[in-house]
């Protein structure tokens, strides 16, 4: 009895000793931000940062009423508009280096029409000249009012038999292009972005998603009653959740309705990239379609793939998205190579609750939490820049400056894919195929090795066609030998057994 | 002498396991006869059946190993030689078992190794065909390579074909009957699998019950 209670001591001991050591857990925690690449295998690295947070900036910071469920932001030049949706104002925030100072906050405004103030406003668009295009959700209507808040016009629901005429009109996004046509997502409209010509007259749908419908659903629907067809999910196209219209006028459209099985066969499509006809061109050359992360855990309330709530697009053509299950941002070039992501849920700086809004300026990146209410800046990091100037300079055609860069980014991460195949094409151009065909192979690219490859291999042949020749001939030759060997042998034998026979006789 | 005798045996017994494996080549072009003179005749044996499934291991082993990676997307990492290796015997063996368990039911003329030997001898267009892709794949490029697949898919195919006219040969059947007898084989290699799997679910069921009556045993008495 004495001696158990002795070991139970001993034991209180040792896990006293044991809690009270400090593990190496807590300085770990010291990284603001992580960013990671996926290989060829799906299989995530981390990476140096490319993107850091640099401040964070909530409505008390401002000295202004916190936010409350803000739904939108715009950037134009140095001026961040957020639409602050529950407290139906529009805040215009100067930026001026690391200081942000609110310009005014935009609640009412002038001119002929009956409401004068916001309600509830879901998004807002400023063109070049300062003029603002408002989707005023709360009073049905789209506003466009020039910089001075002056009303231009006012649009409330179109008068087309291409809308249903039960649903209200509630305006949720809107882009504007340089010629003045507004391009407007509404609330239960699903057939696509809804077009406005410059005078606020409505033309039609684009980018109109495509209904996929499986044999499986067919299948189901043609055997069920009709209360039970009722209570089936229609099958509608998908709906967009945001848009981002860049310098050339191309619209960046997302959703994040999408069905899970969809995404693992490649066919869901949550970023879209509209031309003028409503034509999807996005380039999808990654290893995986751009749709945020691509493996995942269900964990912490936080279940399936990344659903995206914003978009936008800096000069390059790299574009951002933010993914509002675990608040992340996830970065493609042109070609649709996942860059790096960054990012993550939590409290800290650099990681959100709720991220809705992305935007940029110049290269900074703004994200807008509508949990927290607050905007996190993003600067970029030297590896950041050494990507982006990388990709800069095989756009326009400098490919050995670009193959310089990716050295370098190789030099910071050596896990970066892009970098291995940037240089390897360097070095397909320098015509030195052998050292390129190690750089595809390293990451598996098998259409450009092959491309190195096949004059690899040409190259060979004509420097050693004298070898090869003199192989083929001996290959061609071999069998006529082992014949005439073997008659030979044969013949003796035969010469041999007559010969004895002859003997014994 | 003895010594002498000994190594002629030898060379006897050489010769003989020589002969039956260079017969797997006459088998490869002459399915109806080659199979039936590979049991009747005894001009097969198990010697050489067993070359030739080492040969298949071997031959999956290269092909995983020294394919382009162009046209091969195995990731090495997660390969085991033995997990492959089994991936291969474990059907084979039960096929064996099941056909021979089958076609002793229903007048079927060979025994188990002459299924046995059948099975591996029309295994040989695999070895023949999957080596020389292998090493075709190194030197083409990736449009060219897009004919491998197919040579894939006829060296099974033949692979297959070949089997259904070895089981029609050793065992004498009709081929609706040999067709029948290789798909209810398929239906007694799962029955088989089913036996395993409950022969040893049930076995540990009873040694968990045997160790937690012995733990209350303790329990009780102590």
């Amino acid at each position: 009895m004495k001696l158990k209670r002795k070991i139970a001591a001993a034991l209180l001991v040792v896990m006293a000793v044991i809690t009270a050591c400090p593990t190496g857990v807590a300085s770990a925690t010291e990284v603001n931000t992580y960013t990671y690449n996926y290989d060829y295998w799906g299989l995530e690295y981390e990476s140096p940062d490319a993107y850091q947070p640099m401040s964070y900036t909530d409505g008390k910071m401002l000295g202004i009423t916190p936010f409350k469920q803000a739904q939108s932001m715009y950037i134009r030049n140095n001026s961040i508009y957020v639409v602050d949706t529950g407290n139906s104002r529009i805040v215009e925030i100067l930026v001026e280096g690391d200081t942000m100072t609110v310009v005014r906050e935009i609640t009412e405004f002038t001119g002929d029409s009956e409401v004068l103030t916001l309600a509830s406003p879901q998004d807002v668009y400023v063109d070049t000249n300062g003029d603002l295009y408002i989707t005023d959700q709360g009073n049905y209507r789209i506003l466009h009012l020039t910089k001075d808040l002056q009303l231009v016009k006012e649009m409330g629901k179109p008068d087309s038999t291409l809308l249903d005429a039960e649903n209200p009109f509630e305006p949720k996004k809107i882009v504007v292009d340089r010629a003045g046509r507004m391009f407007v997502l509404a609330k239960n409209e699903n057939q696509g972005v809804m077009q406005f010509e410059p005078d606020g007259e409505f033309v039609g749908f684009i980018g109109a998603s495509e209904v996929t419908v499986s044999l499986v659903d067919i299948i189901k629907k043609k055997f069920s009653t009709k209360a039970q067809r009722d209570q089936m999910v229609d099958f509608v196209p998908t709906e967009y959740n945001n848009l981002y219209i860049d310098q050339k006028s191309f619209i960046y459209c997302t959703t994040d309705v999408f069905a899970e099985a969809d995404l693992d066969a490649g066919s869901a499509k949550p970023i879209r990239k509209l031309n003028s006809l409503g034509g999807d061109i996005l380039i999808r050359n990654g290893g995986w379609v751009p749709c945020g992360d691509w493996q995942w855990d269900d964990a912490a309330g936080m279940n399936g793939p990344s659903r995206i709530v914003d978009i936008t697009a800096m000069e390059d053509e790299t574009y951002y998205v933010a993914d509002r299950i675990r608040g992340r941002i996830f970065a493609y070039d042109e070609q649709g190579h996942l860059l790096y992501a960054f990012g993550g849920p939590g409290n800290k700086l650099g990681y959100f609750m709720y991220p809705i809004a992305i935007e940029h300026m110049g290269t900074d990146l703004y994200i807008l939490d509508t949990t927290t209410g607050a905007i996190t800046r993003f600067a970029r990091t030297e590896f950041g820049n050494l990507i982006h100037s990388a990709l800069d300079e095989y756009s326009v055609g400098n490919y050995d400056a670009s193959a310089a860069h990716w050295e370098k980014v190789l030099a910071m991460n050596g896990n970066y894919e892009l970098a291995y195949i940037g240089i390897g094409r360097a070095l397909l151009r320098q015509q030195n195929y052998e050292e390129a065909m190690e750089y595809f192979k390293v990451m598996r690219d098998d259409e450009n090795y092959s491309r190195a490859w096949k004059y690899y291999r040409k190259d060979w042949i004509e420097n050693n066609l004298g070898y090869v020749i003199v192989v083929l001939v001996v290959l061609g030759l071999i069998p006529a030998i082992i014949k005439k060997v073997k008659k030979i042998r044969w013949e003796a034998r035969m010469q041999y057994e007559f010969e004895s026979e002859n003997k014994n006789k | 002498m003895s010594l002498n005798l000994k190594t002629k045996i030898n060379k006897q017994a050489w010769n003989r396991y020589w002969d039956s494996l260079k017969y797997s080549l006459y088998v490869l072009t002459h399915p109806f006869d080659g199979f039936w003179d590979l049991t009747h005749e005894k001009r097969g044996s198990i010697a050489a059946a067993n070359t030739l499934l080492i040969l298949t291991f071997m031959t999956n082993l290269w092909n995983l190993r020294f394919e382009s990676f162009l046209f091969n997307d195995t990731r090495w990492e997660r390969i085991n030689i033995w997990s492959q290796i089994a991936g291969i015997l474990a059907p084979l063996l039960l096929y064996v078992v099941a056909n021979w368990c089958l076609t002793t039911l229903f007048d079927g003329k060979g025994r188990m190794t002459d299924v046995y030997m059948g099975m591996c001898y029309s295994l040989t267009p695999y070895i023949l065909i999957m080596n020389p892709v292998t090493i075709l794949s190194n030197v083409l490029t990736k449009e060219e390579g897009a004919f491998l697949a197919y040579f894939e898919i006829i060296a099974l195919v033949w692979a297959f074909v070949w089997i259904l006219i070895s089981v029609m040969q050793i065992h004498d059947y009709s081929l609706l009957k040999a067709i029948m007898a290789i798909a209810f084989s398929v239906v007694g290699m799962m029955i088989i699998v089913f036996l395993i799997m409950l022969f040893f679910s049930l076995v540990s069921d009873a040694i968990a019950f045997f160790v937690s009556v012995g733990k209350e045993l303790i329990f009780r008495f102590n």
